[in-house]
């Protein structure tokens, strides 16, 4: 604590607001007219009550999902601004300073990096999970509703404190990663570190809580018949996100905590003096940062195979070795952390070993390509856009497998790391792998939260410009790293540069018709709503359980829980033209009270963060003080849950 | 790395190839291709979509194992007594030390060609990476550690060197000239070096710390003994002896 | 207001138990990261004090015979709780909180005696290291004592009902863990200084 700080307002003042350039404060003025701009539509349209009940105090899992995907999709644009904004500037910055200022431009980096990973793809992964997992499973919600709204809360309130930062303050310039000691007090005091590490650290609780809701939900909550060995793919692979969430998020916790230490108490974890270690950071960090990708790529895997069967007409070939592939996967990602710094300059011993397991996780990777292939074949296939964005998935996907077993292996690595061919290579597996996944499993599991489809060729666009945006963006950084362009490069003079990052700005601009295009669909669907309604409950003529109930779903999901006899046993149900039998269930129906645990816990939680960002002590102790004081409140709530059984049959078709 | 390379593409490229054949064969509107709803296990397919990518990666991973070690950056390379180099990372250049022919130059690295090169190097300021990239890999520059690369230029001409590491505001100009030369004109430039008043000292040692960017090429005539070595240790225990220099630039 | 049956009510507790269980792993893995850690910068003492200057025996001895002790009576008030008896529930988790709140105050005395001295957690990334693992047991303890304190206060209002069984059951067990932690401080952290 070098600054003066003062006792009400901490480190925060004037000079705080984003004055320091036109682009800075463009981009202040936007999120700030898109906050008010909200608040006064709901105002407008007198839906605070409804919003209140409906949604924000809801403990519904379908409520939450869907919460959380609205969360991604907004990040999803904030995120891809900043991208776009780096390829402008690299595009034009060949011997010159582009429009961006460096702090500015790192800024930039840093946060798109942060936005996409943390605020952007696990909150569209937790949001899928949320709403299809109970469905699939036949459970009428997750096992801990209230600690599930309380994760989507603090998740918010990490993705809130990211958006402040754009317009209080600054945010960091060190990267996502936020490597030390660049990121420590001596090289960068201001709030800009700060804001990355609270606003991870406050949305990380609530990713470990729903870690852990999910696993017991899954595994304590299926419909009787649901053995393992049943559970739709998709389940499988977010039983096994859920577990890595459990182990790895720890990793998380501690690294940016102790950084925070660092810079705010003046410890010496990751200094360059006082006996700090470096290196120490880096491993913990990437102890998490490597489950962190398969925790964010499982799940995508587990939405293709369940779109590839059901729009091959088909069984998944090879269940049992993509459930097996998964685990493997799932437990060979704690093993391969160093490859993220082979160049520290571990002995080849080491390196060799890191680099075989990390190659080791591509033969069960490959399995699971190919048993999508083979589910293919001889199959009946209907391009519906979630099925084009699985083969798309299926041909970029090796590309980037490819260059990740190059980088696996150390003398390549030496010198391909830290240059854009590392960039390329993990965009490669977060759009087609990761995105496109999500993208498919919003496309396929839309009318079934709201009982209409959404708009094909709109879809289809979306698919064609996301493929070939990608396409030209990351090809070029491919060959661009192996030409030496470092990453984070804010201008350079290498003459033979600048045509290929042109070429990757016009891929960025397809991409934003891509966007454009999700947008539109959108709009076109929720338009021609009643034209794409879907009675059914079934209109891709699913295979899981999730379809055989009305679109949407009542709020207690299943009028009578299902027994199940086999995988598949919905769309063998159909077949046979018997329904599932129903279980039999010795209580009333009921579901969970509304709750306001869930604000008020993102409400402490972001008080929390903002008060320890500009040391604004009072603040930060009066967050946990609502916390502590919420909990045990709601220790002392007896009656938590209605009787809806009065309902039940009203909505059955 | 074209070996790895190629091994791979016998497995992508058929792939790409085998999905975009099936999605038209196995097209629901005019597909020409059987429909088996109902088949989802072949013991034969799966033993080979086990086998395959198992084989390969057998493969490789012994290649791996070879190369990583024959291509340590650790190892020393044959061949003749090596030049030795004790590079710093500063903010944002690079000083080299020759400690044996104790002369030292900022942003300019010089050596005869086809001579082995061992450096040493460390960073006086956030981690940097150092990497002359048509010589071979990057290895990381860390305050209070020392690193080791070996590196030797076949040909002569001018290479650029630079930072791979982000660290700050001058990161995109972190860059120095890497000049192969002929053992004649390397001794020129050596006499060229020697002939300088500057000498690395504190005095001048704190001046080149101060943070700058694109900072132009300086030389040193003379270095003091086991420079490097104390710059590395100085990070380890004195807390108070610290460079007042070596601050963030935005302070 | 319709009660769900006690069937219902079990199949939650047991859910709630098998989430605690997860919790705990997830503690455990931070805490052994943070051990880890320790473990790295243990020789990392910038020419500052180490632990052998700094330790103090008898205060170790203490603070470990009161947790210790505390396991016990908080083992002994779920017992009570299982036997229905409100009164020396009562009695032992008042005890629980005695024992737990003299261990912090010891803890805190240690702590502010080496910032006092110079020691703080800045001097050095071993007592960073140092801080930062007891500390954060500390504040483990801190929010154990809390929710310790909470049930007191339940017990004494509703009488002990089927979900503050399952509550004492899910602290105690918590409580045990940190003892278990402890232990692991005591043979690492402090120990080797004293051979």
């Amino acid at each position: 604590m070098t600054e003066n700080a003062s006792l009400l307002l901490g480190r925060l003042g004037l000079d705080a607001l984003p004055f320091y350039s036109w682009v800075a404060f463009s981009g202040a003025l936007v999120t700030l007219a898109g906050g008010v701009g909200f608040l006064v539509l709901v105002t407008w349209l007198g839906q605070w009550r409804a919003l209140w009940t409906g949604w924000l105090t809801s403990v519904d899992h379908k409520r939450i999902g869907i919460m959380y995907i609205v969360l991604a999709l907004v990040m999803l644009v904030r995120g891809f601004v900043d991208a776009i904004m780096m390829r402008l500037q690299q595009a034009m910055s060949y011997n010159r300073e582009g429009y961006l200022p460096p702090e500015h431009f790192e800024q930039i980096f840093s946060s798109h990096g942060t936005i996409m990973i943390f605020f952007m793809a696990m909150p569209f992964m937790t949001g899928l999970l949320n709403y299809i997992i109970p469905l699939q499973i036949g459970a009428r919600d997750v096992a801990f509703p209230v600690l599930n709204a309380i994760s989507f809360w603090l998740t918010f309130a990490g993705a809130g404190l990211m958006l402040i930062s754009l317009v209080i303050g600054k945010f960091s310039t060190a990267g996502w990663t936020g490597y030390p000691p660049y990121s420590g007090v001596e090289f960068t005091p201001g709030v800009g570190v700060d804001y990355w590490i609270w606003s991870i650290l406050v949305s990380g609780v609530g990713t470990t809580m729903t870690g852990i809701n999910f696993v017991v939900t899954i595994l304590r909550k299926r419909a009787p018949g649901m053995l393992l060995m049943r559970m739709p793919l998709f389940t499988w692979t977010g039983l096994c996100s859920s577990i890595l969430i459990i182990f790895a998020f720890p990793a998380l916790t501690v690294s940016t905590t102790m950084l925070a230490l660092d810079r705010t108490l003046g410890m010496h974890f990751f200094t360059n003096d006082g006996g700090g270690n470096v290196m120490n950071y880096m491993n913990l960090f990437w102890i998490w940062g490597h489950p962190e990708v398969y925790i964010l790529i499982l799940p995508a895997f587990g939405i293709f195979s369940e779109v590839v069967a059901t729009f091959s007409s088909k069984r998944l070939f090879g269940y049992p070795s993509l459930v097996y592939a998964t685990a493997v996967i799932a437990v060979l990602s704690f093993t391969v952390w160093l490859h993220h710094f082979f160049t520290m300059g571990a002995g080849a011993n080491v390196n060799a070993i890191f680099g075989i397991a990390t190659m080791v996780i591509a033969v069960p990777t490959g399995v699971k390509v190919f048993d999508w292939l083979f589910t293919m074949f001889r199959g009946r296939i209907r391009f519906e856009p979630p099925m084009l964005f699985t083969i798309g998935f299926m041909c970029l996907f090796v590309i980037g497998g490819m260059s990740g077993v190059l980088l696996a292996i150390p003398p390549i690595n030496y010198s391909t790391h830290n240059t854009t061919f590392l960039v390329a290579h993990f965009h490669n597996m977060i759009i087609p792998g990761v995105l496109f996944g999500y993208l498919a499993g919003y496309m396929y599991w839309f009318p079934k939260a709201f009982g209409f489809q959404l708009d094909r060729v709109w879809g289809a666009r979306s698919f064609w410009f996301w493929m070939i945006g990608f396409l030209l963006a990351f090809m070029p950084l491919y060959a661009l790293g192996l030409m030496g362009m470092p990453r984070r490069l804010e201008t350079y003079g290498n003459p033979e540069w600048q045509p290929l990052l042109i070429v990757a700005f016009v891929g960025a601009c397809l991409i934003l018709m891509g966007i454009i295009s999700l947008v539109m669909q959108l709009w076109v669907s929720v338009k021609n709503r009643k034209a794409l309604v879907d009675q059914t409950g079934d209109p891709w003529d699913g295979r899981t359980l999730e379809w055989s109930m009305p679109s949407p779903p009542p709020i207690w999901n299943f009028d009578n829980v299902p027994v199940v006899s086999s995988r598949d046993a919905f769309h063998e149900a159909k077949l046979s033209g018997i329904p599932l039998p129903a279980a039999e269930e010795d209580s009333p129906l009921s579901v969970p009270k509304n709750s306001v645990m869930g604000p008020c816990m993102g409400v402490a939680g972001m008080c929390i963060g903002f008060g320890a960002v500009w040391y604004i002590w009072w603040l930060a102790f009066a967050g946990l003080a609502i916390a502590v004081a919420a909990i045990i409140g709601r220790s002392f709530v007896q009656s938590t849950e209605n009787d809806v059984s009065f309902k039940r049959g009203a909505t059955t078709t | 790395m074209w070996q790895a390379f190629n091994l791979m593409l016998l497995v992508v490229v058929p792939v790409i190839l085998l999905t975009l054949f099936f999605a038209w064969r196995y097209r629901a509107a005019g597909g020409k291709g059987a429909y088996r709803p109902d088949w989802d296990r072949s013991p034969i397919i799966e033993v080979t979509v086990w086998g395959i990518p198992i084989v390969m990666i057998g493969i490789l991973a012994t290649w791996v194992w070879d190369k990583t070690h024959a291509l340590d950056p650790y190892k020393p390379l044959p061949g003749s007594e090596p030049l030795r180099i004790e590079a710093i990372a500063l903010d944002w250049k690079w000083l080299f030390i020759y400690p044996d022919l104790n002369i030292a130059t900022v942003n300019e690295l010089a050596f005869p060609v086809g001579k082995p090169l061992s450096f040493r190097i460390t960073s006086e300021v956030a981690m940097n990476s150092f990497m002359i990239p048509a010589l071979g890999g990057q290895i990381y520059a860390m305050a209070g550690m020392e690193t080791q690369l070996n590196l030797q230029a076949d040909e002569i001409g001018t290479m650029q060197g630079r930072n791979m590491q982000f660290s700050g505001d001058g990161f995109a100009g972190q860059t120095f000239e890497a000049l192969s030369m002929s053992q004649d004109d390397f001794d020129a430039w050596l006499s060229n070096v020697r002939q300088s008043n500057s000498h690395l000292d504190t005095a001048s040692y704190a001046d080149i710390s101060k943070p700058s960017t694109d900072a132009p090429v300086r030389y040193f005539s003379t270095v003091p003994p086991d420079f490097f070595s104390k710059r590395v240790a100085h990070f380890m225990g004195m807390e108070h002896e610290h460079n007042p220099n070596v601050k963030a630039a935005d302070q | 207001m319709i009660a769900a049956s006690d069937a219902v009510e079990e199949q939650i507790d047991r859910e709630t138990e098998f989430g605690f269980w997860l919790y705990l792993m997830s503690d455990a893995v931070l805490f052994s990261l943070i051990f880890v850690t320790f473990a790295v910068m243990s020789s990392n003492l910038a020419s500052g004090p180490g632990g052998a200057d700094l330790f103090d025996i008898k205060n170790l001895a203490m603070q470990t015979a009161l947790l210790l002790t505390s396991s016990l009576t908080i083992a002994l008030a779920h017992h009570a709780t299982e036997g229905r008896n409100t009164t020396r529930a009562v009695v032992w988790l008042v005890m629980t909180c005695i024992l737990g709140t003299g261990f912090l105050a010891l803890e805190i005395r240690e702590l502010s005696g080496f910032v006092a001295e110079g020691a703080g957690p800045g001097r050095s990334g071993y007592l960073s290291a140092f801080f930062t693992l007891v500390g954060t047991h500390g504040l483990h303890v801190t929010a154990g004592l809390i929710w310790a304190l909470t049930l007191i206060v339940q017990i004494v209002l509703r009488g002990i009902d089927h979900r503050l069984l399952s509550r004492l059951a899910r602290l105690s067990l918590f409580w045990h863990f940190l003892d278990i932690v402890w232990i692991a401080v005591f043979s690492l952290v402090y120990l080797p200084e004293f051979l």
